[in-house]
């Protein structure tokens, strides 16, 4: 207030060299947060890339390997492999990111719980141990069972095999944040339960979520692949990575590229959010960021 | 408003604390069984008047933190009594508790954990008067200016977050927080332990400053002795739990009556290279609190130890006028009792 003009002056100058340190900085952050927007910009961009339909089938063109016409081949029904991955895209990216949001909204939820009600935590937590002892694919294979095939349906799947690991790191950390000195000053200072939980336990178990919330969405998207090339997954209609492996799983030997493909753009998707994930773990450590 | 000490028995003290206990389940086995009690703060008994600062002093893990935790009612008594202005406040529940706490605020030791860091220095000193709406817009931002005038910090460091202070300016946030709501009682948990000796004095005379000011009292619970010293007007030394002697400021450290007052003195550097010092090493380590040692607790290690310490606790007993001590060894000075009420006669 004192010295608005100067203030005005530094504001740009701080701006301009953001992105770049940025970049020197999380290097890996940035690299894996890049990855990812190409691949949702691909998913949203899919018709305009060039692409045909990708449930078109055309029983004279099948098993056409990569070519100037068909980038990736074709599969036994002769669909093009290129427009079936660039859509396929478009359901990984859906399965991954609604995962990580809706098990981390609902792990945040009973995790703030059972940090703090005791006869709820012994109770909720053993639950959630049964549920952590059976693997997530497993878990969600029977869980598809129960129901049938839609994306939806593999989401749910997905998130409640993920809830209880997020259930886990959100009471964790309310469990040590309650004991800290800040959080017993503000009870000291008057500060109400619901206003203490608001302003000061939640905006510090956001920086960990955040990191959490990657590696759910990597391993959802990997999930689903799983479960979709195990036929328990998405239906067969809609194109997803998996579904276009498990497809080219039995011509394997004489249209590998029907596997390659989406098995790359998996690999490399995952990693871009694996990568993010890092970069945000050491951005978002406060005691990293004070030695920088 | 009382200042003359001896008056202070007739008028109401500030806080009085009446055996207060806090012992901590120890849990084992499959089904959580109780198995033993941590008794981290054992029967503790004091006043803190007006104006007044007591020190609480003894080693890690005495049960000091505890106790200062348990009269902010930061954690639960399991027994006894805490009284303010005469009114109990150790059965309330949080919600009953509130209006207290504006009489009652803490100063925590660590000033890094203890200020959040997402918050910004200004919210942090704000955060008390919004809780119980003395202030709002305009109004809280000159209050907020205003405390941190009183604590040594510029305005334009309100917007900044804690991680871009020193450790003796994060104190300082800390004590501004603490003074918002105009308390009667500030329990300083170690504030200076943490900081450097050149902050600790800044931040010693702060605290003095404001209490000359405001007319605060302390309970200031301290390791260091020099600091103590210092500060305190009258000094409770803790052992497992249990105050061992409390006694004004001059007579503890002219005549200490407890042993392990005495050995805790002798530790106290002396800034003479050439002083001669009988340092009393005490043999042994502090038992643990879940078994505390039967009759008296320092028996263990005390150098002059009886038989009959080690079975009967000693009382803490009024030894010399305004002096207690829990010990079998010392006998009561009536001669000491004797003088005080002729000087009272003639005064």
């Amino acid at each position: 207030m004192a010295t608005p003009a100067t203030e005005i002056l530094q504001v740009p100058t701080i701006r301009r060299g953001r992105v770049r340190d940025a970049f020197r900085r999380h290097p890996t952050a940035i690299i894996g947060g890049a990855l990812l927007l190409a691949m949702i910009a691909m998913a949203i961009l899919a018709p305009y890339l060039g692409t045909i339909d990708p449930q078109a089938v055309s029983p004279i063109r099948r098993l056409r390997p990569p070519s100037e016409l068909y980038l990736f081949g074709t599969d036994m029904l002769g669909r093009d492999v290129y427009s079936r991955v660039v859509y396929g895209a478009r359901i990984s990216l859906i399965v991954g990111l609604s995962v990580a949001v809706l098990s981390i909204l609902i792990g945040l939820a009973l995790g703030l719980v059972t940090g703090y009600v005791r006869a709820v935590d012994t109770v909720l937590m053993r639950v959630m141990d049964g549920l952590m002892s059976i693997p997530p694919v497993l878990l969600a294979i029977a869980l598809m069972a129960l129901t049938k095939a839609s994306v939806e349906n593999v989401i749910a799947a997905i998130t409640i095999a993920e809830v209880p690991r997020v259930t886990r790191l959100v009471r964790s950390v309310v469990l040590s944040l309650r004991e800290q000195p800040f959080v017993e000053a503000a009870v000291a200072a008057g500060t109400g339960f619901v206003r203490t939980l608001v302003r000061h336990i939640l905006p510090n178990t956001i920086a960990p979520l955040m990191v959490q919330g990657t590696y759910i969405c990597a391993s959802a998207m990997i999930t689903e692949a799983i479960l979709s090339f195990i036929g328990a997954g998405t239906p067969p209609n809609i194109p997803s990575w998996g579904n276009i492996m498990a497809e080219g799983r039995s011509v394997f030997q004489v249209a590998y590229h029907i596997i390659l493909f989406p098995g790359i753009f998996l690999s490399v998707t995952v990693l871009a959010v694996n990568l993010l994930g890092d970069g945000l773990r050491d951005a978002l450590d406060p005691r990293l960021a004070r030695r920088m | 408003m009382i200042h003359a000490p001896s008056a202070t028995a007739r008028t109401q003290p500030l806080l009085q604390v009446v055996d207060l206990r806090k012992y901590y389940p120890v849990r084992r086995g499959l089904f959580s069984r109780i198995s033993g009690y941590v008794y981290a703060v054992d029967g503790l008994t004091f006043t803190i008047n007006e104006g007044e600062t007591l020190g609480l002093v003894g080693e890690s893990g005495c049960g000091k933190s505890t106790a200062g935790k348990t009269i902010l009612k930061l954690i639960e008594p399991t027994a006894g009594t805490i009284r303010l202005r005469g009114e109990r406040i150790d059965h309330l529940s949080p919600r009953e508790m509130r209006p207290y706490r504006r009489e009652l605020q803490v100063v925590f030791q660590d000033p890094y954990s203890s200020l959040n860091p997402r918050l910004s220095a200004g919210a942090i000193v704000a955060e008390p008067l919004i809780n119980y709406g003395i202030a709002s817009g305009r109004e809280l931002k000159d209050r907020v200016t205003a405390l941190f005038a009183k604590v040594g910090l510029r305005e334009d460091q309100m917007a900044r977050y804690p991680h871009e202070f020193s450790g003796g300016q994060r104190q300082r946030i800390g004590i501004a927080r603490a003074l918002a709501l105009n308390p009667r009682l500030i329990v300083c948990d170690e504030p200076v332990s943490a900081l450097d000796v050149s902050v600790q004095a800044q931040v010693v005379n702060l605290l003095m400053n404001l209490q000359r000011e405001f007319g605060l009292s302390y309970l200031f619970i301290a390791h260091d002795i020099a600091v103590v010293e210092h500060i305190c007007h009258r000094i409770a030394v803790m052992y497992l739990g249990k105050i061992v002697e409390l006694a004004d400021r001059r007579s503890l450290f002219s005549s200490p009556q407890h042993p392990y007052t005495e050995a805790l003195l002798s530790a106290v550097p002396v800034p003479d290279p050439k002083a001669k010092r009988k340092r009393i090493i005490l043999p042994g380590d502090v038992p643990s609190p879940i078994n505390p040692p039967p009759g008296c607790r320092f028996h263990t290690r005390c150098p002059y130890a009886e038989a009959r310490c080690r079975v009967e606790e000693p009382p803490l007993r009024e030894v010399r006028p305004g002096h207690f001590v829990a010990c079998h060894l010392r006998s009561v000075d009536t001669a000491a009792f004797a003088a005080a009420d002729a000087g009272g006669a003639v005064r």
